[in-house]
């Protein structure tokens, strides 16, 4: 029971890893640049998957992969040519193919609905092409059959097949190959009997058996090639051509063979000993080449390794450890105050140094490159597409990107939400696009790249720009923002970012689930990153979203306030600063204003933001950490002092306590005590936007009257 | 009402009994994961009075907090003399600043009497029961609401 959940689960991974590697060559199909092995590795995925699916009785995926696989097959003969409709189907299959398998994994609902039609269009292609075959073909096979001279003109080829333990272990049968080979040509079998030991030596999971494959057909290597191309690898297997280039040798085996039924206890140990010298002279050349030919689309990979993800991160947290501890150490030391000059020092550097590069490595591992994510968002964008009648161009840019494993999981929810808003809100309908003046397909492109240490992802739609009147107006009527409140562009922009904003009125299908942008923005923040909207009216809206490397470690500024020790972001942090008396205003009762190069940015006290006020004594010069937050609003932190700035190891405060307003997370300092990084948004939140929401917390409010 | 936790041993409750602000409490023994000496805190904003903040166990951040004003009873000062006892509730772990440790008790789950029932009083629903400990009376407190406790404090 376990293990057969084990091997299911080992099976939907590999599907997933299947299903890249379809959209892959199926996006070389769409680009029409395929590459000679496009359509074969294409259907190699989707024969697997049904070849998986079939051990695990998955009837829906194995009926609809096989129809699939059959429109595949007839392309990979050349039988049927690209189109960009035949990839247009074909991608959409691929998208059921994808939910079919999830269907499965996680016991969903079947979009059969769309299978059906799917299933319609695919036997559009190979229905209109199997009747043209089977009527041309019908009279070949009889030829076949009945007249012997044909068979000499065709190639023959030797085969000798040896599976190892795992070909059996993995759940294929030799019966089933040989069978499927045997229905393409004409074919022999023998049994190498020679291999199996004595009784008392059987091993029952030692496979011992050979079999000696006679094989006739018009081109035997390639068909030998496909039968045997799943079990690469978990088998000895030796083609040998028997005629051309060995004539002799090749000429009388193949007379053997040609003799009809050959009993095959009978002869073996005549026909073995010529057969195996024959295959294992030969096996050198043609072999090789025949090797040449897998190993082509072996060799851009690089030979991995699966580890569970829980090993890993136990290794990130011990790594993360060891830098606290290294920190600690050094900071040991400084306090002992020896000589400046000592070779401990230079030890510590080294220390240190290593204890960094570990720590890169070790991310490493859990960074993986974007493009399975970014395969999903078209499949998105496709079903986003057909279900408003748009149509869309996908375009990616940047997909071997690597990002953490968990950032890209959770990007795909937040993402898919921003991608299918673009379809429908960002892109206009046909209509609208010819009257603009644009072509009739609308784009959207998602790119990635690393930028300074972060990760940036970008969606960009060539749709019409936010309509910032309309977005006001709802939000007034709402009543998020007040009446007479003047905001700027980017700053309306960012109202869609509010909870309970949707600026559809009409729910669509689509994108009016009760959710809207502030789920994307919150699920964004939640992974440390920063969104933020660039749109102009008539060419489109670029949503960019600045992401951590990584989850397990981060920049910050070292500062302390009211006696303990706290981190500032350092992708919040614009610069820090002193300000004179003189730039300092004070507005109101307690707001204070910083002018900075002509611009007045309030000053927010951290301490009575966090409720730490309990010192009264004024300092007498301020110290200013100017932050940005994501909607470009500015402010300047008043902190007690700035110390430092590092790497800290981020540590979830949440799992133990509960969420901290102003809080993001925490580290452990070099003497082992937790800091507390701040959360630069929310101590910044400007409020006259920050939304009247009765559901906020309450220390929310209270901050806001303090 | 104890046999959930599977922590009957021989018939008897094992639990560990301490003091805060010269009263006897227990935990029981399964719930607890460690004791250490009490180390500074790192104060959280918005905390409620209970809460004294968090500290660092090896590598994990654990909230403390502090028993004494949970009960109403004031505040334990905290010093060297006191001590955390880090417990596991329910997945989550959490620290509790207590007087001093005192011992091990068995308990025959018997002897264990329900608390006498006040009317609004919110820190009753921490105490499981009552029991007798030679001349004293121990009160056996049930974390589990802890988190719940959170909430009434902050009302």
């Amino acid at each position: 029971m376990g293990e057969s959940d084990d091997i299911r689960a080992m099976f939907f991974e590999e599907c997933n890893d299947l299903m890249e590697a379809l959209f892959e060559g199926l996006k070389l199909l769409e680009d029409n640049t395929p590459e000679p092995d496009t359509v074969n590795a294409v259907f190699r995925a989707v024969h697997s998957i049904k070849g998986g699916a079939g051990a695990f009785k998955l009837d829906d995926l194995v009926s609809f992969a096989h129809k699939f696989e059959t429109v595949l097959d007839e392309l990979r003969a050349d039988r049927l040519s690209r189109d960009d409709a035949l990839v247009q189907t074909m991608l959409r299959a691929a998208d059921h193919l994808a939910h079919l398998v999830e269907v499965s994994q996680f016991d969903g609902e079947i979009n059969s609905e769309r299978g059906e039609a799917l299933l319609e269009e695919l036997d559009f292609y190979v229905a209109g092409e199997e009747d043209e075959e089977e009527v041309a073909f019908e009279p070949m096979t009889l030829n076949f059959g009945g007249i012997d001279i044909e068979a000499p003109s065709k190639p023959t080829v030797s085969v000798r097949f040896q599976p190892f333990e795992k070909l059996y272990f993995n759940g294929h049968d030799p019966l089933l190959l040989i069978d499927a080979l045997g229905s393409q040509g004409e074919l022999s079998i023998e049994i190498d009997l020679d291999a199996l030991p004595a009784l008392d030596e059987y091993a029952s999971e030692t496979p011992t058996l050979t079999f000696l494959l006679t094989f006739t057909a018009d081109d035997p290597e390639t068909v030998v090639d496909e039968v045997f191309e799943f079990v690469d690898g978990i088998c000895r297997l030796e083609v040998v051509r028997n005629d051309g280039d060995d004539g002799g040798d090749g000429g009388s085996s193949l007379e053997a063979d040609l003799s009809p039924e050959p009993p095959e206890q009978d002869e073996p140990a005549q026909a073995n000993p010529t057969e195996i010298e024959q295959g294992s002279k030969v096996a050198a050349e043609p072999s090789t080449k025949a090797k040449n030919i897998v190993r082509n689309d072996a060799v851009a990979v690089q030979p991995t390794l699966r580890v569970e993800l829980d090993k890993v991160d136990r290794l990130i947290n011990t790594v993360g450890e060891l830098i606290i501890n290294q920190a600690m150490i050094a900071q040991r030391i400084d306090m002992l105050n020896l000589p400046g000059d000592g070779d401990l020092e230079s030890d510590m550097a080294d220390y240190k140094l290593l204890a960094r590069e570990l720590q890169e490595g070790v991310m490493s591992i859990r960074a993986q490159p974007v493009k399975s994510l970014f395969q999903r968002m078209a499949r998105i964008t496709r079903e986003a597409g057909d279900a408003t009648g748009k149509s869309v161009r996908f375009v990616t840019h940047g997909e071997n990107t690597e990002v953490d494993k968990t950032v890209i999981e959770r990007l795909a929810d937040p993402l898919t939400h921003m991608i299918r808003n673009a379809v429908d809100h960002g892109l206009e309908d046909r209509e609208g696009r010819l009257a603009a003046g644009k072509p009739e397909t609308g784009q959207i492109s998602l790119s990635a790249s690393h930028k300074s240490g972060n990760v940036m992802i970008e969606v960009v739609d060539d749709g019409a720009g936010l309509n910032r009147d309309r977005i006001l107006d709802i939000a007034i009527n709402k009543g998020l923002v007040s009446r007479d409140s003047d905001l700027t562009d980017p700053e309306i922009d960012m109202l869609l970012f509010l909870p309970g904003f949707s600026t559809n009125d009409e729910v669509s299908e689509l994108s009016g689930r009760g959710v809207g942008m502030d789920v994307v923005k919150t699920a964004v923040q939640a992974l440390g990153g920063r969104i933020s909207i660039n749109s102009t009216p008539g060419n489109g809206t670029k949503f960019s979203i600045v992401l951590p490397l990584t989850l397990a470690v981060m920049d910050g500024i070292v500062i302390s306030v009211a006696g303990e020790t706290m981190i500032v972001p350092i992708t919040a942090v614009v610069e820090t600063l002193r300000p004179k008396e003189s730039e300092v205003f004070r507005m109101g009762v307690d707001q204070d204003l910083l002018m900075i190069r002509g611009e007045y940015v309030p000053i927010v006290d951290v301490r009575k933001k966090l409720g730490l006020a309990d010192s009264q004594d004024q300092q007498e010069q301020l110290v200013l950490v100017l932050v940005e937050s994501v909607d470009h609003s500015r402010c300047a932190l008043c902190v007690d002092a700035i110390h430092d700035q590092r790497q800290v190891v981020i540590k979830a405060v949440g799992g133990n306590y509960g969420e901290i307003p102003g809080v993001s997370a925490a580290t452990i300092l070099g003497n082992g005590r937790i800091a507390l990084i701040l959360d630069t948004d929310h101590l910044t939140k400007v409020e006259t936007i920050s939304p009247p929401l009765p559901s906020n917390s309450k220390q929310d409010v209270k901050v806001a009257h303090a | 009402m104890l046999d959930t936790e599977g922590n009957r041993r021989e018939g008897g409750l094992e639990c560990v009994s301490f003091t805060v602000c010269g009263q006897v409490y227990c935990l029981n023994i399964m719930m607890i994961r460690e004791i250490r000496r009490w180390a500074s805190v790192t104060t959280l904003p918005h905390a409620d009075a209970h809460v004294l903040g968090v500290i660092n166990l090896r590598g994990n951040v654990i909230p403390v907090f502090d028993l004494a004003v949970h009960f109403g009873l004031g505040r334990t000062e905290p010093g060297p003399r006191n001590v955390v006892i880090i417990a596991d509730v329910e997945g989550a772990t959490s620290g509790l600043l207590v007087e001093s440790v005192s011992e091990i008790l068995t308990v025959d789950p018997i002897d264990i009497q329900d608390p006498p029932r006040f009317e609004k009083d919110g820190h009753s629903s921490l105490i499981e029961g009552v029991i007798s400990v030679g001349e004293e009376m121990a009160q056996l407190i049930d974390l589990r609401h802890l988190s719940h406790a959170r909430g009434d404090a902050a009302a």
